[in-house]
C-alpha cells in the first residue's frame, strides 16, 4: 500500500465515522462538532486528490458556516425538545427505512458488481488543474455565464434576508 | 552522524522537525511578550508593575507559568467532559497551523503553497470553533455568552480582513506568503503599502487604498484576536472571564498562549502584507537569510507592541457599536478598495 493510498483509507474512515456519529449523536451541538470533522476530513481528501483550492475553500466555508449553525442551534433550539422531536416521526420514519435499504442495495450493487471502483491512476495534469490561477482562468472564460448566474442568486438570497429581517416600519 | 543526516533527509522526520521549529519560537516569544504587555500596562497607567523577582520583575514571567502548572485542574461536574479538555487544544492547533505558511525568511517557511495567505484564513477559523465549543462545554452561562459573542465578533470581521488581504493579492497577483514577499523585494519604497514594485503612477495611486486597507486590517485584525477594545467575549465587568471561565491549570495557560501566538500571528500577517515581510527596508543593505528572521520577527514585535499599547489605551465597544463597526464602515470601505485597485492594476 503506497503513503497517499494509507492516507486515503485513514480519511475515509474517520468521515464515515464522523458521518455515521453525526446522526445517532441525540444533542444537536454534539452532531454540529462531528459535521466539522467530517468537512475536514473531506478537505483532506481533496488534497490527496490535487485540489488544493477547492479542499481549502471546503474548510473555510464550511467551518464557517458550522459555526454559524452552531450558534443558531444554542440560540433557537430548546436543547431539551429532542424527545419531542422523536414523536413526531410516525409513518415518515417507514419511508425513510424504505429509502436507506434502496440505498444500501444501491451501494452494495456498485460495491460488488461495478468495475468502475477500481483503484485510479491519476492524471500527471491533475496537480495543474486543482491551482488557483487555473481555476481562475477557466472561471472567468469557459464558464462566465453560470459563475455570474451563481453570483446573482445568492445576491437575491442577501436581499432576501435583509427584507425578512428588517423591522416592520409602523404607519 | 551518517545515521543522523540519513534519518534528516527521510521526508516524515524532516516534516515533523519543520512543524516543531515555530513552537521553539512561540515559547520564548511568549515569555517575552507577556513581560512586556505588563510592564507597558503599567507604564500607561502610572505605575511600576513587577519589581520583586529578579531585575525589575524579568523572573516573574517564570514565576507565573510555575504558578499555573502547579494549580489544580478543575474540571466541572456538569461540563461535558471530553470536548471541556478538546477545546483549550483546539483553539492552539488553530493558531499554531497558520504558522506554516509564516515565511521567517527567504530559507525557512514551513510549507511553501500556493495558497499561502487563504490557507490561513481557512485555518484560523478553527480558533472559532474551539472557542464555541469551551463555551459550551464548561456548562457556564458566561461561558457560553462569551463564545457566541466571539463567534459572531469573529464571523463578521472576517469579511473586512478577507477583502484586505484580497486587494493585497491584486496587487502582488501571489497567495503565496514567499511570493509576496519576494515582490516586495528591495528596501522600503518597495512595499506594498507604498505599491510594491509597480511602475510609477501605480504605485502613487495605490498609496492611499493600501493605507485604507492596512487600517482595515489592522482594526479587524484586532478583533480577531479578542483584545480590548474588542474584547467583549471576556469582558470582565460583564461576563466574568467569558469563555474561559471555568479553565485553570494547564488548559488555562494554553488558552493564554494560544491568545499570545494568534497576537504574533496577526501582526506578522501585517508585515507580510503591507510591510514587506523578511525584507530589509534598506535594499540589499543588511539583507540575507539570517538578517531576513531578524527583519521579519522585529517587525512583528514592533505590530505585537501596537496591538498591546492600543490595548491598554482604549475603551471597550460596546457589542452594537462593534457590530456597526463591522458591517457599516469597514466592509464598504474594504469593497470599495478592492473595486479601486482592480481599476488601478488593470489599466
Amino acid at each position: 500500500m503506497t503513503f497517499e493510498q494509507s492516507v486515503f483509507y485513514v480519511l475515509a474512515a474517520v468521515s464515515i465515522f464522523s458521518a455515521v456519529m453525526m446522526l445517532l449523536q441525540r444533542s444537536p451541538v454534539n452532531s454540529a462538532l462531528y459535521l466539522i470533522l467530517n468537512f475536514f476530513c473531506l478537505g483532506g481528501l481533496y488534497l490527496t486528490l490535487n485540489a488544493q483550492f477547492i479542499a481549502v475553500v471546503h474548510i473555510s466555508v464550511y467551518a464557517g458556516a458550522i459555526m454559524v449553525l452552531f450558534v443558531f442551534v444554542i440560540m433557537l433550539l430548546n436543547l431539551g425538545d429532542e424527545k419531542r422531536l422523536r414523536e413526531h416521526l410516525g409513518i415518515r420514519m417507514y419511508f425513510g427505512i424504505a429509502f436507506s435499504v434502496a440505498l444500501l442495495a444501491e451501494l452494495l450493487y456498485i460495491l460488488g458488481f461495478s468495475s468502475a471502483n477500481a483503484y485510479v491512476q491519476q492524471s500527471p495534469s491533475a496537480a495543474e488543474i486543482g491551482t488557483v490561477e487555473y481555476l481562475g482562468k477557466v472561471l472567468f472564460t469557459k464558464f462566465l455565464f453560470p459563475f455570474e448566474i451563481t453570483s446573482f442568486l445568492l445576491l437575491a438570497a442577501i436581499i432576501g434576508a435583509v427584507i425578512l429581517a428588517k423591522k416592520k416600519v409602523v404607519q | 552522524m551518517e545515521n543522523i543526516l540519513q534519518l534528516l533527509s527521510n521526508p516524515i522526520v524532516s516534516a515533523v522537525l519543520m512543524a516543531l521549529a515555530p513552537l521553539l519560537f512561540i515559547l520564548p516569544y511568549a515569555l517575552v511578550t507577556i513581560y512586556i504587555e505588563m510592564k507597558m500596562a503599567a507604564h500607561i497607567q502610572n505605575r511600576l508593575a513587577y519589581m520583586q523577582t529578579g531585575w525589575h520583575g524579568t523572573l516573574q514571567p517564570f514565576a507565573d507559568i510555575l504558578k499555573l502548572l502547579q494549580k489544580e485542574d478543575i474540571i466541572p461536574t456538569a461540563a461535558s467532559k471530553f470536548l471541556f479538555i478538546l477545546a483549550p487544544y483546539l483553539v492552539f492547533v488553530g493558531t499554531y497551523s497558520s504558522f506554516a505558511v509564516l515565511p521567517f525568511s527567504s530559507a525557512f517557511i514551513g510549507s511553501n503553497i500556493d495558497l499561502g495567505i487563504f490557507f490561513l484564513i481557512a485555518v484560523s477559523s478553527l480558533v472559532v470553533v474551539g472557542l464555541l465549543m469551551s463555551g459550551w462545554a464548561s456548562n457556564n452561562k458566561w461561558s457560553l455568552f462569551g463564545a457566541l459573542r466571539s463567534a459572531a465578533q469573529i464571523v463578521s470581521y472576517e469579511i473586512p480582513s478577507a477583502l484586505a488581504i484580497l486587494g493585497v493579492v491584486m496587487v502582488s497577483g501571489t497567495m503565496s506568503t514567499q511570493e509576496m514577499t519576494h515582490f516586495q523585494d528591495g528596501g522600503i519604497g518597495q512595499w506594498i503599502i507604498f505599491g510594491g514594485n509597480l511602475p510609477l503612477w501605480q504605485k502613487l495611486s495605490l498609496i492611499p487604498f493600501m493605507i485604507i486597507l492596512f487600517l482595515i486590517y489592522l482594526v479587524s485584525s484586532m478583533a480577531e484576536v479578542n483584545r480590548t477594545p474588542f474584547d467583549i467575549p471576556e469582558a470582565e465587568s460583564e461576563l466574568v472571564q467569558g469563555y474561559n471561565t471555568e479553565y485553570s491549570g494547564m488548559k488555562f495557560a494554553i488558552f493564554y498562549l494560544a491568545e499570545y501566538a494568534n497576537l504574533f500571528l496577526v501582526s506578522a500577517v501585517v508585515v507580510i502584507l503591507f510591510f514587506g515581510g523578511w525584507t530589509s527596508p534598506f535594499g540589499t543593505f543588511l539583507s540575507g537569510p539570517v538578517w531576513g528572521a531578524f527583519w521579519f520577527v522585529t517587525k512583528g514585535m514592533l505590530f505585537v507592541c501596537l496591538n498591546i499599547w492600543l490595548r491598554w489605551t482604549l475603551p471597550r465597544l460596546r457589542v452594537d457599536q462593534l457590530m456597526y463597526v463591522s458591517w457599516k464602515v469597514l466592509t464598504p470601505f474594504a469593497l470599495l478598495c478592492v473595486l479601486a485597485i482592480g481599476l488601478i492594476v488593470v489599466m
